[in-house]
C-alpha cells in the first residue's frame, strides 16, 4: 500500500456528521449522501434554478436584495448581522472593481458545519455566492477555505471547474450580460483569519492581523475596493430563498431569526454531528437528537456558539431556543452555532484552561492587551488548575479580562476575556475550591 | 536542535512543474496582486519538498514580485508552515476543548507513548513529527488528527492510531514489517 491509500482509509465519510435523519426540515442538506456533490446531481435536486430565475425572468438586483431582506436570513458566521442589509451597503455605482469573499475559514473550536457543506454541496455555495454578486453587480469573488480542511479545498476547486464548464460561472452566464469570476484561496493555520479584516489582509498575502473598522469593508476591502463578505453557510441559504420567497424562509424560522440553521454539536453527546434544523428549535431537542448527554450523565453546562461564547449552565440553557434571540437573552451568544456540550464530570478549570491557551496560542501579537492579556488569563488559569492559585487570582482575572475586552482592533481579544468571565460568574465555586487558603467572599452557586 | 531532526541537506531547485503550479494560483488574482499567491506558493512548496527553507522563500519572493522578507512573515504567521525539515509524516493532533471532551488529549499521549518521542519530536527513524495542534475544524469527528497538511483523519481511537502508524510504517520499511528481505 501507499501511504495515500493507508490514510484514506482513516477519512471522514460524513455519515455519522451530516448524512443522517436526524434533520429538521433541512435545506442545505437535504438529500446528501456523500457520492452526490457533483454539479448533474446539484442540478437533479434543483441546483442552479435560482440562479437561472434571476436571469431568464428578469429580476433586478434590487428585488433580490429585497427578497433576502424578507427572509430574516442573519450571518451564519457568528454575529448574525442582517444579510440583507450587509447587501444594501455596497456602493451601487462604485466605477472599479467590486469583490464578493466566501468566510469558509472555520477554525472556531466546536464549528464544523461549513466542512460538511463544501465537501458534500458546494455548487450550493456557488449558486448563493453568483446570485449575491449579481445582486451586488460584482464580478469577482474569492472563497477563503480553512487550511486545515485541504481535501474540502480540493473538492470546492474541482466543483468550480464543473460550475465554469457548465456556464454557471464566466462570462455571459448563462447568455445573459452578468459575467462572475470565482476562485478559491485556502489559509494554512490562522485562527484570526476567520476575523473579515484578518481574512482579506491574509488573501492579499500578508500576515492575517486585523484592520481597524471603519472603514468597512464596503467601502475598502480586498485591495482597498468595496467588498462585501459573507459565511459560507450565509451563501448556501440564498439559492432556496430565492426560489421559495424570503416570507417563507422567515416563517422556517421565528420572527427576525429566519430559516434553518446548521448546529455542529460536540463535546459530551452520544452522536456529536451537524444538525440542520429551523431557527428557534429548543435546546432541549437539539440535544436529544443528538443522542442526549453521553454515557446518560447530566448536563452541566453548555458553550452554545462556538469557543468565545460565555458558557450557559444546563439550568439556563434547557430553557433556551436555538436562535440568535433567545440565546442573547440568556446572556450568550449563538454565534458560529457550535454547540459544546460539557456533563457533570467536567472540570470547568480544565476546560477554560484549555480554552486560554488557545487564546494565547493565537493572538495575533497586534494589541498589546491582548497579545499580553491572553498569556496572563492563561498563566493563571493555569496555575489555578495546578493547584498553585493564589487567592488574590479570581480578582485578577477579572481585571485582566476588563482590561483586554473593549481594548483590541478586533474581536478576538472579547473572544479569549469572555469565556473567562462567564466561567467565573457561573461556577466560580470550582476556581476557589482549588486555590489553596481562598476564603470564599461570595455565597456559592451551583 | 534536541530532537532527531534530520540534517539539512543542499536545496533543491523548484521544478517546471513546480512553476507551472505556481502560475494557476497567480492567474487567480490581478495582475498587479500576485502576492495574493504566497499561502499557496509555500503550501506548494511545502508538499513537494516537505518543509519552507529561506532559499525557497527567495524564489517565491521573486516569482511574485515581492521582499524576501514578506513572504518571511508569512512562513512564520501561520501555523502549518514548516520552517525546518521534519519528518516524513507529519501527524497534527487536535487538542481543543470539543475534542479535549472526547479523547483529543489521549490520543495525542497514545502517540508520544506508541513513537516513542514527546509532543515536537521527530522519531529517530526521521519517519514521523508529532504535533498537538488548535481546532482542525472537524470537531464532531474528534478525535481527529491532520496528516501532512492534506489528509484529515477522524475517529481515530487508540486501535485506529496503532493501525495508521504501523501501516505507514509498512509503507517505508517493506522488508521489517512483513519479515521478508527487499
Amino acid at each position: 500500500m501507499t501511504p495515500d491509500q493507508v490514510l484514506e482509509q482513516f477519512r471522514a465519510t460524513g455519515v455519522q456528521t451530516c448524512f443522517h435523519d436526524r434533520h429538521i426540515e433541512p435545506q442545505i442538506y437535504a438529500g446528501l449522501d456523500g457520492t452526490n456533490w457533483r454539479l448533474a446531481d446539484y442540478e437533479a435536486r434543483g441546483g442552479y434554478k435560482a440562479l437561472r430565475k434571476i436571469l431568464t425572468e428578469g429580476m433586478t438586483p434590487d428585488q433580490v436584495i429585497a427578497e433576502v431582506k424578507g427572509s430574516g436570513l442573519r450571518g451564519r458566521g457568528g454575529a448574525g448581522f442582517p444579510t440583507g442589509l450587509k447587501w444594501s451597503f455596497m456602493p451601487r455605482q462604485f466605477p472599479g472593481q467590486k469583490y464578493l469573499v466566501c468566510n469558509s475559514d472555520e477554525g472556531e473550536p466546536g464549528t464544523c458545519k461549513d466542512r460538511d457543506i463544501l465537501q458534500f454541496n458546494p455548487h450550493i455555495v456557488i449558486e448563493g455566492m453568483a446570485i449575491a454578486a449579481f445582486a451586488m453587480g460584482i464580478s469577482v469573488g474569492y472563497n477563503y477555505i480553512h487550511g486545515e480542511i485541504f481535501g474540502t479545498y480540493e473538492r470546492f476547486e474541482e466543483a468550480l471547474e464543473e460550475a465554469r464548464a457548465a456556464g454557471y460561472l464566466g462570462d455571459a452566464i448563462m447568455g445573459s450580460g452578468y459575467n462572475f469570476q470565482l476562485h478559491a484561496a485556502h489559509g494554512f493555520g490562522a485562527y484570526i483569519c476567520g476575523e473579515e479584516t484578518a481574512l482579506l489582509e491574509s488573501l492579499e498575502g500578508k500576515k492575517g492581523q486585523p484592520r481597524f473598522k471603519p472603514p468597512f469593508p464596503a467601502s475598502f476591502g480586498l485591495y482597498g475596493k468595496p467588498t462585501t463578505i459573507n459565511n459560507t453557510e450565509t451563501f448556501a441559504a440564498v439559492p432556496w430563498i430565492i426560489l421559495n420567497g424570503g416570507p417563507a424562509y422567515l416563517a422556517c424560522g421565528k420572527p427576525n431569526n429566519g430559516g434553518t440553521k446548521i448546529y455542529s454539536v460536540s463535546g459530551d453527546v452520544e452522536m456529536p454531528g451537524n444538525y440542520e434544523v429551523p431557527m428557534g428549535t429548543p435546546f432541549s431537542k437539539l440535544l436529544e437528537l443528538a443522542g442526549g448527554v453521553r454515557k446518560g450523565r447530566q448536563l452541566k453546562a453548555v458553550i452554545p456558539g462556538g469557543s468565545s461564547s460565555p458558557v450557559l449552565p444546563a439550568s439556563i440553557m434547557m430553557d433556551c431556543t436555538m436562535d440568535y434571540d433567545s440565546i442573547a437573552k440568556a446572556g450568550s451568544m449563538l454565534g458560529s452555532g457550535a454547540v459544546i456540550v460539557m456533563d457533570d464530570s467536567r472540570s470547568m478549570v480544565e476546560s477554560l484552561r484549555r480554552l486560554s491557551y488557545f487564546y494565547m496560542h493565537e493572538s495575533c501579537g497586534q494589541c498589546t492587551p491582548c497579545r499580553e492579556g491572553t498569556g496572563w488569563l492563561w498563566r493563571v488559569v493555569d496555575r489555578i488548575h495546578n493547584g498553585h492559585g493564589k487567592p488574590s487570582d479570581m480578582d485578577l482575572l477579572n481585571s485582566v479580562a476588563d482590561n483586554i475586552q473593549g481594548r483590541t482592533i478586533c474581536a478576538l481579544g472579547d473572544a479569549a476575556a469572555m469565556p473567562v468571565r462567564a466561567m467565573i460568574k457561573h461556577f466560580r465555586h470550582e476556581f476557589e475550591a482549588l486555590i489553596p487558603g481562598y476564603v470564599a467572599k461570595t455565597p456559592v452557586n451551583a | 536542535m534536541n530532537d532527531n531532526t534530520p540534517a539539512p541537506a543542499a536545496v533543491p531547485p523548484l521544478s517546471e512543474a513546480t512553476h507551472e503550479r505556481f502560475a494557476r494560483e497567480i492567474a487567480k488574482y490581478p495582475p498587479d496582486q500576485a502576492q495574493s499567491a504566497v499561502m499557496a506558493c509555500l503550501a506548494i512548496v511545502q508538499q513537494e519538498h516537505g518543509h519552507v527553507s529561506p532559499e525557497h522563500e527567495k524564489v517565491v519572493a521573486d516569482v511574485l514580485g515581492m521582499p524576501q522578507i514578506a513572504v518571511h512573515e508569512v512562513t512564520t504567521f501561520y501555523n502549518m508552515y514548516n520552517q525546518r525539515p521534519i519528518g516524513r509524516f507529519k501527524l497534527n493532533v487536535c487538542t481543543n476543548l470539543p475534542c479535549q471532551l472526547r479523547d483529543g488529549e489521549k490520543a495525542l499521549a497514545h502517540l508520544e507513548k506508541k513513537l516513542g518521542i514527546g509532543m515536537g519530536g521527530t522519531t529517530a527513524d526521521g519517519l514521523f513529527t508529532l504535533q498537538q495542534s488548535e481546532c482542525l475544524g472537524a470537531c464532531a469527528d474528534s478525535p481527529v488528527m491532520l496528516v501532512n497538511d492534506r489528509t484529515m483523519c477522524s475517529f481515530m481511537t487508540s486501535e485506529k492510531l496503532d493501525q495508521l502508524v504501523d501501516g505507514l510504517r509498512a509503507c517505508a520499511h517493506p522488508a521489517a514489517s512483513n519479515g521478508e528481505s527487499a
